[in-house]
């Protein structure tokens, strides 16, 4: 037995020592180890089964509940703030044990996430989805594995309600009406509110919920505004460089953009590069208005320095509204299908005043 | 010693990758014999998740081998994609019809690439990057919107399991008894790997796609048909692109511009880990299953550690890579020797 786990060391430590180091030498040493390796495969297959029996015979003992968080990844900084407000509610000294896996923008990652979840036994999942569809087969495994599946952030579009338990987010729609009702007063205010008005947007990803929400908010708001006109909407995948990409092909078609709708803030602030860039001026001093979304603390630097024009905001704050629930669960309580987290309206001229405030 | 001198470096490449396999899954079920990772449905997902992946390294194989390469095969996944949830959600065609469609597509794609790089000796890389860029531009005319596929029949395919109850079930801390499973989509893709690998082995024109890869003068000199095998080899390429696309969306369940970019480059890592040399002539459509599956056990590693950054997948395969292509040139500077 002593000499068994002894080549099975070996084993493992030619393993990481061939992928660190990739060194050609390790053959011989790979062709001993291995058999001994496939053999010992069968007996921890035994042993990880029994293992498994004694522990679903007595599951009281431990009150540790284990979260598998599949995220999007870290493509800004509204995605790294909920990322850490995942980290940070579910802590072990909070009683739980986060699994986090970060998807790199793909679906098929998260699709293999979840199913490794659900094999790791694990007492949640929550998935805040890449894209909306895609959802039904992986989501029945986790049903019939009995997993509960709370979706946070973008929602999904799945077939059977019933394949997840809860959705947490934000209303964007809503957040749409905001900015529309926000430029409206803004125009009012300043004498603008006759005058016509152009307006460019810096979509997010097509297809996602933020994007859908935003533009559909924002367009159905519009039909209010006779005078308003939407020269253009273009994707600028919610990154910076894309939308400083995409702002700059704006300004050269356009001669006379007098507002920028960017569906985040990150595209923001490509967008008032583009402009300065080009000799232009933003921001409530300036000749451009800029609307952006999510009011991350660098949105509220940006508008202290003169910039921005107004940030709604997207709160990325999931992890206590996740928590709630899961704790709710545990009890055996029923919960809301839909949870929407709270959120506000952020312009210029209160910047100075809120980010002492804020979290993120 | 002596045995050892018997094997060629061929067979030895591909049995360091299967050794390799082995010894990181023994790895695994050691580190991770607590959270479940012996369990067999652990292994299995390994094929429901890359099932698509392996239909397609299986054709790019193919391709490696005639000495070519093909990059276009992500695009045309989410091309396939895209035309499958477009034609059935959109215009409302059967399931049926529409595969049929994509199918057709593939080869034709095949087709129009091979002539280009078989007749008219355009480069491979050349070729085939005009047709990524091309399939990816056509995904988007189709629809930038992502479609959801819900076509009753497609979603029967999709979600009908196959349960495993030989392997018996495990009981987990909910209680419920899980049995493993796989999905048809997995039966597809060991079927065309055999398919592939007996058209290679035992086939005249499986060694005349050798015979073209090792050397293409020779081949024509010794009366083969180089620029026929050359054409043929991308037409079933194209096939299997779209073939892999189709099971790709089984998995997704969704057409969408976005879909599978960087596939190209797994499927070519997984064939270059299998063995595949990129010179020609050599390779092994189960070397690049084991490609895939080392590809999937690191996934698996990562998340199952729960708080590594998963972009470590991408940094082993890169070691891996570097480690496998030392090996091959010291197997051609061994060869040169004799």
């Amino acid at each position: 037995m002593k000499k068994r786990v002894l080549s099975f060391l070996t084993a493992a430590v030619m393993t990481t020592a061939m992928i660190l180091s990739g060194c050609s030498g390790s053959q011989t040493a790979a062709t001993t180890a291995a058999p001994a390796a496939t053999e010992t495969k069968a007996e921890t297959t035994e042993a990880a089964k029994t293992e498994a029996a004694t522990t679903t015979a007595a599951p009281a003992e431990k009150k540790e509940i284990v979260v598998g968080f599949s995220q999007v990844g870290a493509e800004s900084d509204w995605r790294t703030a909920n990322t850490e407000s995942m980290k940070s509610t579910f802590t072990e000294a909070n009683g739980y044990k986060l699994i986090f896996d970060d998807a790199q923008q793909k679906q098929e990652n998260q699709l293999k996430a979840v199913r490794n979840f659900i094999q790791q036994d694990v007492d949640y999942i929550v998935i805040a989805p890449v894209t909306e569809t895609g959802w039904d087969t992986v989501l029945q495994e986790a049903k019939d594995a009995g997993i509960p599946v709370i979706i946070v952030d973008r929602m999904i579009n799945v077939s059977d309600d019933s394949l997840y338990t809860a959705w947490v987010g934000s209303n964007f729609l809503q957040e749409g009406y905001d900015a529309v009702a926000w430029l409206d007063d803004y125009l009012k205010k300043n004498n603008k509110a006759d005058s016509d008005i152009n307006i460019v947007t810096l979509q997010g990803t097509i297809g996602s919920s933020a994007q859908i929400g935003r533009t559909n908010g924002v367009e159905e708001k519009m039909k209010d505004h006779p005078k308003w006109k939407m020269l253009e909407r273009q994707t600028g995948e919610f990154t910076q460089a894309k939308g400083q990409e995409v702002m700059e092909s704006f300004l050269k078609t356009y001669k006379d953009i007098n507002v920028v709708i960017a569906e985040n803030d990150n595209m923001a602030f490509g967008a008032i590069d583009a402009i300065k860039a080009a000799g232009k001026t933003c921001g409530p001093k300036g000749d451009i208005i800029i609307i952006s979304f999510d009011a991350v603390s660098a949105a509220f630097d940006s508008m202290i320095a003169g910039d921005m024009n107004v940030s709604v905001e997207c709160n990325p704050l999931h992890g206590p509204r996740v928590a709630e629930i899961i704790q709710k669960l545990e009890k055996g309580e029923k919960v809301d299908k839909i949870a929407y987290v709270k959120e506000g309206v952020f312009p210029a001229d209160t910047a100075a005043a809120e980010k002492p405030k804020r979290q993120y | 010693m002596k045995k050892r001198e018997k094997i060629d470096g061929k067979v030895f490449l591909l049995i360091i990758t299967i050794l390799l396999f082995l010894v990181m899954y023994a790895a695994g079920l050691i580190i991770f014999k607590s959270k479940g990772f012996a369990k067999p449905q652990v292994f299995l997902n390994l094929f429901i998740s890359n099932a698509g992946l392996i239909v397609i390294a299986a054709g790019m194989t193919m391709v490696m081998i005639t000495g070519g390469i093909d990059i276009s095969v992500g695009s045309i996944v989410a091309l396939t994609c895209m035309m499958l949830a477009w034609m059935m959600e959109i215009k409302g065609m059967g399931a049926v019809p529409a595969l049929v469609i994509v199918l057709i597509m593939g080869i034709v794609f095949g087709l129009v690439q091979g002539f280009l790089i078989a007749y008219l000796k355009i480069q491979p890389f050349i070729v085939t990057l005009a047709g990524m860029f091309f399939a990816r531009g056509m995904t988007a005319i189709i629809s930038q919107e992502m479609i959801s596929i819900k076509n009753e029949m497609f979603l029967k395919w999709a979600k009908s399991k196959i349960n495993l109850t030989f392997l018996g079930g495990t009981v987990n801390k909910k209680g419920v008894v899980n049995y493993s499973f796989i999905y048809p989509s997995v039966i597809i893709a060991l079927i065309v790997l055999i398919g592939i690998f007996v058209l290679l082995k035992f086939t005249k024109f499986g060694r005349t796609i050798y015979a073209v890869g090792g050397n293409e003068q020779s081949a024509l000199m010794m009366g083969l048909n180089v620029r026929r095998t050359k054409l043929l080899v991308y037409v079933i390429n194209g096939f299997l692109c779209s073939l892999g696309g189709f099971l790709f969306a089984l998995n997704t369940c969704a057409g969408f511009v976005e879909q599978a970019k960087g596939f190209e480059m797994e499927a070519i890592a997984s064939a270059v880990i299998g063995g595949t040399l990129l010179t020609g002539g050599v390779g092994n459509v189960f070397g690049s299953l084991f490609g895939v599956l080392i590809k999937g056990t690191i996934e698996t590693f990562i998340t199952f550690q729960g708080t590594l950054s998963s972009w470590w997948t991408k940094i082993t395969i890169a070691a891996l890579l570097a480690f496998f292509i030392i090996l091959q040139s010291l197997f051609a500077k061994a060869k040169e020797k004799h």
